[in-house]
């Protein structure tokens, strides 16, 4: 039993490997087919043909296709991430701590979001057709048609600027401090990204939980005569959870590239400012690192929520070999 | 009150919650303690709607009118929720239709069953607990050991799935009990043993048990008295053998009429028309729309119980006469005429994925006849029917149509041949296509084949004659219409191109049986008109002797027996047939 989990929790981390293998590809014949020139981007319109030759040479840009993506996947699986174009400085030295940064506040909004959706659908199902449930359908309806570049600039209109002064709008957070230093300007961009997620994870919540409910299973579980916390608990619960975890990986996952908007908006300095910054810079080794970075996060939490589906289900989980 | 009585409902009426219809009405049922009372009528005749009440439970939409239950002394509908719950699974305790769906997929079976007891402070202690499980567990014959109640349901059988379901409903030593179809769905010789363990179980803790079903033979053999309930009033009771030796009601006439037995080769009946759903029903008795004897007066008001004899009543103004008056009028079964073979398979084997589970099966089927293949799930007579209509991949052996071979898949096989082979599924809500009306839906295959349109509009209407439909049909879409009616405009489909085999897959399962019987009736029809060469796929035994000619037994991918349905269903030969034979409930047998 244990050891047929461990199995197939192996072969899901190979195939997500194989993956990102793929991915790594892709990003790497995108960046480097575009169509801009990133010595010219550094050294400006005026610069003699002589000087971008030797940057390019620098770079190892004039080297053939299969060698450079050889030379890159080698770094990045030695942990040599190359030196940024732009900065000069190491790769990892330069991203490591934005790195930190958003994962941190992608952490807080998962955190947040993942209980407050379950309580928000599940409540909803329950409530089905009542106050709470027409009230948080439209809401949460209201709120999932919304881009958070919109989002993010209401709430900063209501906090920080037109209506009350409370929260910065603006995050002042070195590069490299903790990001918890500045708690007060985390506040607005893990507010924007849960309001982005929540919506969506509570419909889908609310909807496998209507479906439970109406299940014979908890019809029977009630017509034994338990009571409603263990109908709701023990035997609702666990079967809706299921479904949910897909779409809180698909979310997570979606935060990871939607956090670029709302770091720009806070001028929060995690990846999405920096990978916002590489790519107006052609700042190739940073661009495809962040890519891969983030195309890590959407096979982890896949990976993450099929492994929880599983072994929330019996029916998939006896069946492993 | 008298305190042999388990059971009483008196004058019980459930509403649509939001409209104030009645669902049911006038119900008055007594059940005395050890007896069993099956409650049938056909599917939306508010049958479950009562057995939920007894829980004091009403579904999402519907709300108790009035009336009053009692389970023993304690008036169930009068408790509040937190009493509800109390007695819920302790005092009464429920059975439900689909095991498979009515135990929680996401916990141990183990858990399952304790829970109850738990929840109703049976025993006093853990241990206490663990041994009621047990004894429970050996009471209906399933494994008593750690490993077992281990076990999570889908790891269960469908009929080990149903004794835990016994198990748990039994195990607080309730009073009452409903049982709503407990053994539709499964397999005969399964459902004999669970029948068996029910009337064990009733009879040695006296409890009183409401046994909900469609199926007559199984009150006939489980039951000692009967409620037949139709469009939400309960329009005849007694005790079993009043009721089945002499329906007093129409409806129950007509009921016992469209019965298959496997006791004899019966022409079974069937009824048209339908029984209208909450808040179109008539002011008089329901049935008026449907019944032979109806006159002005039925229409007026809903008839009284009238007594019959013995303990038998009936909701009928004319309940004493309706059994001199009403002669079954069975058709003369025909004189069977042996036709030119036009199906042959030879030494058929099939499986899935490498593992085969049919093996060496040969049978013919001739013009005009009608052959039945019988068998319990498992027993691969789908997977022979699929082979035949070109519709499973995995097979070898020979098939041929008039000689000629046919081809592994329907597509590689030539247009005549496809269309020769018709093939009708067995289940009329997903076999058509919502989104087109039915003429579209029937008009496909001759699109197909490229006749003009106005042909093909000719076509439609004729086949939507030949299943007894008006033509005006073919603009309603599937929605709009019944089971049986959907059945219909699937055989229709099936004709429109023609075909000289039409592979009936299990066609009935999911109808009633007056709707059955009708079917039935106009399968045999088209195959006498036709000249169809038919095969008809069944679990249902008793069909066979009322449609079949010939009739092939499968068991575990192999044919044991084969031969006229007659001799076989009437002297089988073979043990495996015997058995089944045996374990299949009868009227008949039953009222000897």
């Amino acid at each position: 039993m244990k050891a047929s989990i461990l199995r197939f929790v192996l072969k899901r981390i190979a195939l997500g490997l194989l993956t990102l293998f793929i991915v790594s590809l892709l990003i790497f014949a995108v960046t480097q087919a575009l169509p801009s020139d990133p010595a010219e981007a550094i050294l400006g319109r005026e610069a003699t043909p002589e000087a971008l030759e030797a940057l390019r040479a620098d770079f190892g840009l004039d080297k053939p296709i299969v060698v450079q993506y050889t030379n890159w996947l080698s770094g990045v699986l030695t942990g040599d991430l190359g030196t940024s174009y732009a900065t000069s400085t190491s790769v990892s030295e330069y991203i490591g701590p934005r790195v930190g940064a958003s994962f941190f506040l992608l952490l807080i909004a998962a955190v947040g979001s993942i209980p407050l959706s379950i309580v928000v659908g599940a409540n909803a199902a329950l409530r089905r057709d009542r106050k709470f449930d027409t009230t948080s359908s439209l809401v949460s309806l209201i709120l999932a048609a919304m881009p958070e570049f919109v989002v993010g600039t209401i709430l900063t209109i209501i906090f920080s600027t037109t209506i009350w002064q409370l929260l910065p709008a603006v995050t002042y957070l070195e590069v490299g401090a903790p990001p918890w230093s500045d708690m007060k300007g985390l506040i607005l961009p893990v507010l924007t990204l849960l309001i982005a997620v929540t919506p969506y994870v509570a419909r889908v919540m609310r909807a496998a939980m209507v479906e439970v409910l109406e299940s014979d299973y908890v019809e029977m579980a009630r017509l034994k005569g338990m009571n409603e916390r263990t109908v709701l608990w023990r035997h609702a619960m666990p079967n809706a959870v299921g479904p949910a975890f897909q779409v809180i990986a698909l979310n997570l996952a979606y935060l990871a590239g939607g956090v670029i908007i709302v770091e720009r908006l806070f001028n929060f300095p995690g990846i999405g400012s920096a990978l916002a910054d590489a790519v107006r810079s052609r700042d190739l080794p940073v661009i495809q690192f962040l890519a891969l970075i983030i195309a890590a996060v959407y096979v982890l939490t896949n990976l993450l929520a099929d492994i929880g589906t599983v072994l929330v289900t019996p029916r998939l989980r006896t069946r492993l070999k | 009150m008298s305190s042999a009585s388990g059971l009483r409902i008196i004058d019980l009426r459930l509403n649509v919650a939001a409209t104030g219809n009645d669902i049911v009405d006038g119900i008055n049922l007594t059940i005395e303690k050890g007896r069993v009372l099956g409650l049938v009528g056909e599917s939306g005749s508010g049958k479950t709607t009562v057995g939920l009440a007894v829980l004091s439970h009403a579904r999402r939409g519907v709300e108790v009118a009035h009336g009053q239950i009692f389970c023993g002394d304690t008036e169930v509908l009068a408790l509040d929720n937190e009493a509800k719950r109390k007695i819920r699974g302790e005092l009464v305790s429920y059975v439900p239709q689909d095991p498979a769906s009515s135990l929680n997929p996401a916990l141990r079976i183990g858990k399952q069953l304790i829970e109850v007891l738990e929840a109703h402070n049976f025993g006093g202690s853990d241990e206490a607990r663990k041994a009621r499980i047990k004894e429970m567990m050996a009471e209906v014959l399933l494994p008593t050991d750690d490993e077992y109640l281990e076990r999570y349901p889908h790891q269960l059988s469908g009929g080990q799935q149903q004794r835990v379901g016994l198990a748990m409903a039994f195990a607080c030593r309730p009073s009452v009990i409903v049982l709503d179809e407990p053994t539709t769905g499964l397999d005969v010789s399964t459902q004999e043993h669970v029948l068996k363990t029910i009337r064990q179980l009733t009879r040695d803790h006296g409890v009183a048990a409401l046994y909900i079903t469609h199926d007559l033979a199984v009150i006939a053999d489980l039951a000692d008295d009967v409620a037949v309930m139709y469009s939400g009033r309960v329009v005849e009771q007694g005790e079993v053998s009043e009721i089945f030796k002499n329906p007093a009601h129409p409806y129950t006439r007509h009921l016992v009429a469209a019965a298959p037995d496997i006791a004899s080769k019966k022409s079974i009946i069937g009824l048209t028309g339908r029984a209208q759903s909450p808040g179109k029903r008539p002011v008089g008795c329901a049935f008026a729309a449907r019944c032979e004897l109806v006159e002005d007066a039925c229409r007026v008001e809903f008839p009284k119980m009238v007594l019959v004899g013995g303990r038998q009543t009936a909701a009928c103004i004319k309940a004493t006469q309706v059994a001199s008056v009403m002669i079954s009028s069975a058709k003369p079964v025909s004189a069977r005429t042996v036709g030119e073979p036009v199906v042959e398979l030879v030494s058929v084997s099939a499986g899935y994925s490498g593992n085969t589970v049919v093996h060496d099966v040969s049978l013919t089927i001739r013009k005009g006849e009608c052959l039945a293949l019988v068998g319990e799930s498992g027993s691969g007579k789908t997977t022979v029917s699929r082979a035949i209509g070109g519709l499973h991949r995995e097979w070898t052996g020979s098939i041929r149509l008039n000689g000629r071979e046919l081809k592994t898949m329907a597509r590689q096989r030539a247009v005549a041949d496809r269309l020769a082979i018709q093939y009708v599924f067995q289940n009329p809500y997903g076999s058509l296509n919502p989104r087109r009306t039915v003429g579209d839906s029937i008009v496909r295959p001759l699109v197909i084949d490229g006749k003009s349109k106005h042909d093909a509009r000719r076509s439609v209407l004729e086949v939507l004659d030949k299943v007894s439909l008006p033509g005006s049909y073919a603009n309603k879409y599937p929605d709009q219409l019944s089971g049986g009616e959907r059945q219909r405009i699937a055989i229709a489909r099936a004709l429109v191109s023609e075909p000289e085999v039409l592979v009936c897959d299990e066609v009935t399962s999911a109808l009633d049986v007056l709707v059955q019987a009708a079917i039935v009736d106009l399968l045999s029809d088209l195959r006498r008109q036709l000249g169809l060469a038919m095969l008809f796929v069944t679990h249902n035994l008793p069909l066979v002797r009322s449609i079949a000619d010939e009739v092939a037994v499968m068991s575990e991918g192999r044919i044991v027996e084969v031969g006229p349905s007659e001799s076989v269903i009437g002297n089988p030969q073979q043990q495996y047939t015997q058995s089944l034979i045996s374990a299949t409930p009868s009227i008949e047998r039953s009222m000897r």
